[in-house]
């Protein structure tokens, strides 16, 4: 709708059209800014690629800052040599799926019936499901649930830990009260259909886009997610791509300050390569979502849009 | 059109307020209710849950006993707190990054009133996409780059300062600049989608209006500081409203991974000392516990208290 008022607008008056030269200072003022935004935001992952694929030597003499250096897959062939890596991306992905399904599987249903005004006692539980957003246990009540109840350093406790967002709860009611008609539902019932079927057959194919919307935002928040792993799990086994690539990234300690110069030579051999390894890992851990992006991004924005009206 | 036919002639017969009533409503809702029943069990067990676990606040809590179990302490565990010679420090440090992260509260504004002037959609589109993507980068990620970004020896940012006759600069060992990198990080990784909803909400600007003005010769940045900038304005006040109310809670896993030996002073915040008193080696679940709930408790106060004042000046309120 927007889409053809612009194109509309661009036919009739063209950029440059009309405007006074007041106006033409402020244009070039909101390019610059915009283009000066852009690049801040797009240079850090630039540089990573460029900078995992140049020569390592000339990275760590701080030679590769806009364009690359010599080519070289040498930090990749080491760090997909490195099995902590693999299982960690095993692991993440299995967090990702499993951890998301959970997610919609609490999510969809709830916010559907909750959508449903003559529902008895919707505004009390709809308000038990709000008073979490703004309150909580805390950190440490939460811990001792989850040692009581036995899922410390399993697997599961990465599934059940964020197993679903009031917030996207209300998101995603918001859309069903603002996209389905309740004449649908009028017709529904006269034809007998019960509640189930409805929302099996009627309302799940009718809410396609918002499934989309909270799949990926359950997703990106699994695929990121460190710290609950950093504290309920103990075993390297179980470890998320993000918790490896903290020690690979964040832990490694920087060896060029010792002073023995045999082991100096080594040692910066070694952090050499441990400096574009470094640029490696990180474009390889958000090279999922790097690749995906671009395709899904408009479904985000969507879900911010229909967040943003209050139901 | 159907409902208003039919729909009364069902209810008439019962009176809203008697329990026939109230049992044909329930036997409306039985299949709803069992949807959600799945959420409600989990809402139920991991979000009441920790809030029972809550009194261990006021006991001296002994895991083998139970909270049912555990001796009374009263308010010992928060007294304890505020006594704490850090207290204040904790109250700063947080303050010092918050605060200046509300200084870069209009970026976001300034950022969709621009990509609202701008005419050719692919642009447009094309900005937006590469304007939202660091929102999409994980914490472990974005801190990593910030750190290579800044290094010492081999960071672009030191190389550049290298090239250009200044000398390096150990960033990350500067706490008095550890806020600023922290509210930058943040903005880089917050500014394209943060404004999202203002551009969302600038798509509700009548055009007759701006076209009126422009006919009258506003120019362009008089329409956007006099139509575009009002309409947005009651998002505006929400967004602000929310950060306001938030100003004392500070996630904590993002300075978890920026912590280095040096800058341990300036990143010791409230919800810091609960990880490292409670689980960070320190073990002290009740003392933790006290403290989460006081932060949760000045947060939520802080939260209604804007929300509040903003219903009574601006009647823009989140509930």
């Amino acid at each position: 709708m927007s889409n053809n008022t612009l194109v509309k607008k661009k036919k009739k008056h063209g950029m440059w059209h009309g405007t006074t030269p007041g106006d033409k200072v402020f244009l070039c003022i909101v390019y610059g800014t915009i283009i000066l935004i852009c690049l801040a935001c797009i240079y850090p992952l630039y540089l990573t690629i460029i900078a995992s694929v140049s020569e390592p030597n000339d990275v760590f003499n701080g030679k590769v800052n806009i364009l690359p250096s010599g080519f070289t897959l040498e930090a990749y062939t080491h760090v997909f040599q490195n099995q902590r890596i693999w299982m960690g991306y095993g692991n993440s992905l299995f967090y990702t799926i499993v951890g998301t399904m959970f997610n919609l599987f609490l999510t969809i249903p709830t916010a559907y019936a909750l959508s449903k005004k003559r529902m008895y006692g919707r505004s009390f539980l709809t308000t038990l499901f709000l008073i979490t957003m703004y309150f909580g246990g805390g950190l440490i009540p939460t811990y001792i649930l989850f040692r009581n109840m036995g899922l410390i350093d399993t697997r599961w406790i990465l599934i059940i830990n964020g197993g679903m967002s009031v917030y996207n709860i209300v998101v995603t009611r918001t859309y069903f009260q603002n996209n389905i008609p309740e004449t649908l539902f009028e017709a529904a019932r006269i034809d007998g259909a019960g509640e189930f079927l409805v929302f099996f057959k009627l309302v799940l194919p009718l809410s396609a886009p918002i499934i989309a919307v909270m799949t990926l935002y359950y997703a990106v928040g699994h695929w990121g997610s460190w710290f609950s792993a950093s504290i309920y799990t103990f075993d390297p086994d179980l470890q998320p791509l993000q918790l490896v690539l903290r020690g690979i990234l964040l832990k490694s300690e920087d060896m060029t300050d010792l002073t023995d110069p045999e082991l100096l030579a080594e040692a910066q051999r070694q952090a050499r390569r441990a400096l574009v390894m470094k640029y490696s890992v990180v474009f390889i851990a958000s090279a999922p979502m790097l690749i995906a992006y671009p395709f899904v991004q408009k479904h985000f924005v969507k879900g911010v849009m229909v967040g943003s009206l209050k139901g | 059109m159907l409902k208003s036919k039919q729909a009364p002639a069902r209810l008439t017969p019962i009176k809203p307020g008697t329990w026939a009533y109230t049992a044909k409503r329930l036997k409306e809702s039985w299949p709803w209710y069992l949807m959600m029943l799945p959420a409600l069990i989990y809402l139920i067990i991991f979000e009441y849950g920790p809030m029972y676990g809550l009194l261990m606040a006021f006991q001296r809590y002994s895991p083998t006993k139970g909270i049912l179990g555990s001796k009374w302490v009263g308010l010992k565990h928060f007294i304890r707190f505020l006594k704490y010679p850090f207290f204040g420090k904790m109250i700063r440090n947080t303050l010092n990054i918050t605060l200046l992260s509300l200084c870069t509260f209009p970026c976001s504004i300034i950022f969709a009133l621009f990509l609202n002037e701008i005419t050719q959609t692919k642009f447009k589109k094309f900005a937006q996409m590469i304007s939202y993507m660091p929102h999409f980068l994980s914490e472990v990620v974005v801190v990593s780059l910030v750190l290579l970004l800044l290094d010492l020896h081999h960071g672009p940012v030191n190389n550049m300062i290298e090239a250009f006759g200044g000398e390096r600069y150990y960033f990350m060992g500067d706490p008095e600049i550890f806020p600023t990198i922290y509210v930058l990080q943040g903005l880089w990784q917050g500014l394209g989608w943060g404004a999202i909803l203002y551009i969302s909400a600038l798509s509700a600007v009548p055009t007759e209006q701006i076209e009126a003005a422009r006919i009258d010769g506003a120019s362009r940045f008089q329409v956007m500081w006099h139509i575009n900038l009002p309409t947005i304005l009651p998002t505006i006040m929400i967004t602000f409203i929310m950060r306001i109310g938030s100003l004392l809670s500070l996630g904590y896993t993002k300075l978890l991974l920026f912590q280095n030996p040096l800058n341990h002073e300036v990143i010791q915040t409230i919800s810091m000392y609960v990880y490292q008193t409670g689980l960070g080696g320190g073990g002290d679940f009740s003392y933790a516990t006290a403290i989460g709930l006081f932060n949760s408790v000045i947060n939520l106060t802080l939260l209604l208290t804007f929300n509040w004042l903003s219903k009574k000046l601006t009647e823009v309120s989140l509930f």
